[in-house]
């Protein structure tokens, strides 16, 4: 046996073992997993611009809502706004906002200056409702269907492919189940 | 506009490399000599596509132009100037463009400087670095492109992480990456080498002063990012044995490993294969460390964003440069056995010894570093390998290596034994001894063994890199700049052994918790706490202690360690307060208020921690020193062997 | 001498010398390394008496009970399925908050209460340690939106 191959046995094993780990890495999907096929978490918060309403889970019972984690201190948030207004525009499904940990009038200058996509809006001053629905980081977007349950969630920007890819199909699927 | 033409430019310099490449290695190869003319323009195309590119890059950060996204992420607009040029380094993205552009520098130099090499050989170091600019930019653009925009624009960015507002680390990455992306000079060489299967030596002597120039930056930037952290985080630590840390500490040891064996290469003929392999390796390694450090496989407490999809890009190169490499080594490096004999006790026996010892201590640093994969893809579950693992383990293969250090410096060639130098050897040897004791029981009334052995090491090393200088002196005989280098870097590992061992066990900390005007005893020094107020800086607020630190009634030192909070990341800092000096530091470091009017404070004594630094500056400059020697100083082939013929003479 | 007796004799010392390192170095991993283990972990009594390990996992808002004017800190650990408490005695890192991840090195006293001598958090505020993000995962699967705390 030639000697000289030993170095690139010892090579390929620990491309193995980097393989492996590679594939142990956390993936951001990974964690979002756990709330995919579950009933929606709680959701209760007051209204970002009406202090005296409250922006709830049940108000939006039966019928499709998408809920979009933002903060104006989170620049990917900038970056998936006009994909936000698009997805408003198409009407398919009404999108309620979570503004996160932020401050409230930096908030709606943001909206104001950039265009609200949403149909309301909660503010999670402190972050509370946010560790409920296991939020990684900002933004975050998940997909509630009319029973409840959250059927998709994108972790990071939402753009219009994955909204094609990954969304649509699931409002697609269930149409004229339950309206 | 400006933006879309660096990115623009970028894809030009990565076709640039891909031509580099093409041309370099067919050229020879089809034997088709204007080939390499090409690749030569090659270089110069990218050097001016890949300034353009980063002249782009570094204009939004001065001009704050938040549409674009990697700016945006890593900028602010009330940052001061100097650290908007730094946040170009700052993160993923940027600290790649800046590793293409320090490879891209080294490429244009090996070109400027290849004219004494035979051309065919030249092209094909050309055509290697070439391959590797490739990979890099297609990593660049394909995964982390730095020029994203982000539209609509951002009001103002979300500034530079405030760790990295500091000098020592604004200038840390250009630094090590000028010694990481060096390695793939050597890296080149060895695969040119191995492609023409050269059975001579003359490669080695080619090979040599890049690797010195790569290692002495390694060095340098490895000890600055230890200064930094020392200073910087707060806790007063000086080396966490963390896997970035690693992932830099690797290549430097292998490349030490391979400036000694292409010492014996060149002069001797002997451990050709050998000294091949160890260049692909440091290379090897320093891609393993990028590898490492950006896809999220380690954790580490100063990683990039971590990105598994980067992974694979940088799994899928590295299986192809570096198993390319090996794959050429199983099959070329056969030819090589080269068999000259030499004495057991021999300068070439003692320098296979000190590539064995660091070989095993970078195996060592390897194994700590990659247990935790390996248990995880063996299901062992997640554990974690810290200090207490690697402090004695690598000290096992380094001690001996140290003890040997100061013989093998004076052993002969071939013949062996140490000539001349046995008795001022043996005599110094004995002098370490008792300096040692001194040192710990005098100076630092240390009773532990590992600093009378540390001490001693140190001392043997400093003692015995100035036999030989001295000697020659004397005698005034010549001194030539090999051996002026050799005992300098020699002197300057003394001098750094030292720092450690009495650093590792003659430091007092404490962590207290102190009202305005109470103080504390720490190694015969008093720290007292007396208070202090709130203070505003540019882009952060916070607040500053006052900490007076007396020995026997007179006032040796005042520290005013900071707790600041940067208001655009929303991030605590801590400013460490610390008195240097040559002898010792004294370190406060403010922790929080924790009530009823009191401060909790890190305080520490740290002997001789400057000696750390400075050893490793007096190595790093030491290798440059060798630089100047006569036998680098190739005007012809002729002169070449005349500067051979100079150091046989120069070394006994 | 001849050549030959001096390489074996070179080769054997070699062979000597890196196996004696290779045992020294396997020994030292084997009595340093430590083993992760989340709340649940610890709860299920995986964790031996005595053994010093990382312990990760949420710091529970509202759970840091300073002792006024010492260094002394409690507080408690959750992955959202069970919680440990936790004591401290030294200076915190600067990251550490409520609600926020962690990591921390120390050992199990009788009672039950972790006794850490070392609690880590990363220089990156969004950062979570993998094995802590999984085991958050995990135990907000089972929780559902029970446990109270702040964000991570």
């Amino acid at each position: 046996m030639n000697r000289f191959l030993w170095p690139l046995i010892g090579f390929a094993l620990l491309v193995v073992v980097l393989i492996v780990g590679l594939r142990h890495a956390p993936d951001k999907e990974i964690i979002a997993s756990p709330l995919i096929g579950k009933p929606a978490p709680t959701l209760d918060v007051p209204d970002l611009i009406d202090s005296n309403r409250r922006v709830t889970g049940t108000a939006q019972a039966g019928r499709w809502y998408l809920l979009n984690v933002w903060g104006t201190w989170c620049v990917e948030c900038r970056a998936e706004h006009a994909a936000l207004l698009a997805i408003r525009d198409e009407g398919r499904v009404p999108i309620i906002g979570l503004n996160w940990k932020d401050d409230d009038a930096a908030a709606i200058a943001w909206l104001s200056q950039l265009g609200n996509p949403y149909q309301a809006i909660g503010a999670d001053r402190d972050g509370r409702v946010a560790i409920d629905w296991g939020v990684y980081g900002a933004p975050e977007s998940f997909l509630v269907n009319p029973q409840g349950v959250v059927v998709e969630k994108q972790t990071g920007v939402m753009t219009a492919e994955i909204w094609k890819q990954r969304f649509l199909p699931h409002m697609d699927a269930q149409r004229g189940v339950a309206p | 506009m400006l933006v879309e033409l660096g990115h623009f430019s970028l894809v030009l310099a990565m076709l640039m490399s891909a031509a580099q490449a093409w041309f370099g290695l067919a050229g020879p190869a089809l034997r088709q000599p204007q080939w390499s003319a090409v690749a030569y323009s090659a270089v110069a195309g990218q050097l001016l596509f890949v300034g353009l590119a980063a002249a782009a890059l570094l204009h939004a950060f001065i001009g704050n132009d938040f549409s674009v996204l990697y700016v945006a992420s890593n900028s602010n607009s009330a940052l001061p100037t100097f650290y908007r040029i730094a946040a170009f380094w700052g993160a993923h993205e940027g600290s790649l463009l800046l590793w293409i552009c320090v490879l891209c520098l080294w490429t244009v130099a090996v070109a400027l400087r290849s004219h004494h090499l035979p051309r065919p050989f030249a092209s094909r170091v050309l055509g290697v670095l070439g391959l590797v600019s490739f990979g890099f930019m297609l990593f660049t653009l394909a995964t982390s492109n730095p020029f994203r925009r982000l539209l609509p624009a951002a009001l103002d960015g979300r500034d530079l992480n405030p760790l990295l507002q500091d000098f020592a680390l604004a200038v840390h990455p250009p630094i090590l990456y000028a010694g990481y992306v060096g390695l793939s000079v050597g890296f080149a060489f060895a695969c040119a080498t191995l492609i023409e299967g050269r059975t001579g030596q003359d490669w080695a002597r080619w090979m040599r002063p890049w690797t010195i120039i790569s290692w002495a930056f390694l060095g340098c930037g490895i000890a600055l990012g230890s200064w930094w952290a020392y200073y910087e985080l707060g806790w007063g630590g000086y080396w966490f044995w963390d896997p970035v840390e690693n992932a830099s500490f690797m290549p430097w040891l292998m490349a030490t490993a391979l400036i000694h064996s292409l010492a014996v290469t060149d002069k001797r003929g002997l451990f050709k294969s050998w000294t091949l392999l160890l260049a692909i390796g440091a290379f090897s390694l320093s891609l393993l460390g990028t590898f490492l450090v950006r896809s999220g496989v380690l954790v580490s407490v100063h990683s990039f964003a971590a990105d598994p999809a980067r992974g694979v890009f940088i799994l899928t190169f590295l299986v192809i440069m570096i198993g390319g490499a090996l794959s050429l080594y199983a099959w070329r490096a056969p030819r090589l056995v080269s068999s000259a004999g030499f004495a057991l006790v021999s300068r070439e026996s003692m320098l296979l010894f000190n590539n064995i010892l660091l070989v095993v201590a970078t195996a060592v640093v390897f194994g700590g570093t990659l247990a935790p994969l390996i248990a995880e893809t063996l299901g062992l579950g997640t554990l974690s390998v810290g200090p207490p693992y690697f402090s004695p383990s690598f000290m096992v293969p380094v001690l001996p290596l140290l003890a040997l250090l100061g013989v093998g410096m004076h052993a002969r060639w071939r013949r062996g034994g140490l000539g001349d130098a046995r008795r001022p050897v043996l005599t110094i040897a004995a002098l370490a001894v008792i300096l040692g004791l001194a040192i710990c029981l005098g100076a630092y009334a240390s009773r532990s063994v590992l600093a009378w052995v540390g001490a001693t090491l140190g001392c043997w090393l400093i003692l015995s890199s100035l036999i030989d200088p001295v000697d020659r002196m004397r005698r005034k005989l010549s001194l030539p700049a090999a051996i002026v280098g050799m005992s300098m870097a020699h002197i300057g590992l003394g001098v750094f052994v030292l720092g450690v061992t009495l650093v590792e066990t003659a430091t007092v900390e404490r962590d207290v918790a102190l009202r305005a005007g109470q103080g504390v005893q720490l190694a015969g020094y008093t720290f007292t706490y007396e208070g202090g107020e709130n203070i505003a800086g540019p882009n952060y607020n916070g607040y500053r202690g006052h900490v007076v630190v007396t020995r026997n009634g007179s006032t040796v030192a005042q520290l005013t360690p900071e707790k600041r909070n940067y208001w655009v990341q929303g991030s605590v800092m801590t400013e460490a307060g610390i008195s240097a000096s040559w002898t010792r530091d004294l370190f406060a470091a403010l922790g929080e208020d924790v009530g009823a009017g009191a401060w909790s404070l890190r305080l520490q004594y740290r002997p001789l921690i400057r000696f750390i630094w400075f050893g490793a500056l007096i190595m790093a400059i030491g290798g440059i020193v060798t630089l100047f020697d006569r036998r680098y100083a190739y005007a012809s082939v002729a002169s070449a062997e005349t500067a051979d013929a100079t150091t046989q003479r120069a070394t006994p | 001498m001849t050549p030959r007796q001096r390489r074996m004799t070179l080769v054997a010392v070699i062979v000597a010398g890196v196996a004696l390192a290779g045992t020294l170095a396997l020994r030292a991993f084997r009595d340093n390394v430590m083993f992760y283990f989340d709340p649940t972990k610890v709860a299920a009594g995986e964790v031996q008496a005595g053994q010093r390990f990382r312990l990760g996992g949420m710091v529970e808002k509202g759970s840091l009970m300073r002792t006024p004017g010492t260094l002394e800190v409690n507080f408690i650990v959750t992955d959202f399925k069970h919680r440990v408490p936790v004591r401290y005695a030294n200076v915190l890192p600067d990251l550490f908050k409520e609600g926020a991840g962690m990591v921390a090195h120390g050992r199990l006293d009788a009672s039950g209460t972790f006794v850490a001598d070392e609690v880590l958090a990363k220089h990156d505020e969004n950062y979570m340690p993998p094995e802590v993000a999984r085991s958050l995962a995990a135990g907000k699967d089972a929780a559902d939106s029970k446990a109270a705390g702040g964000s991570y």
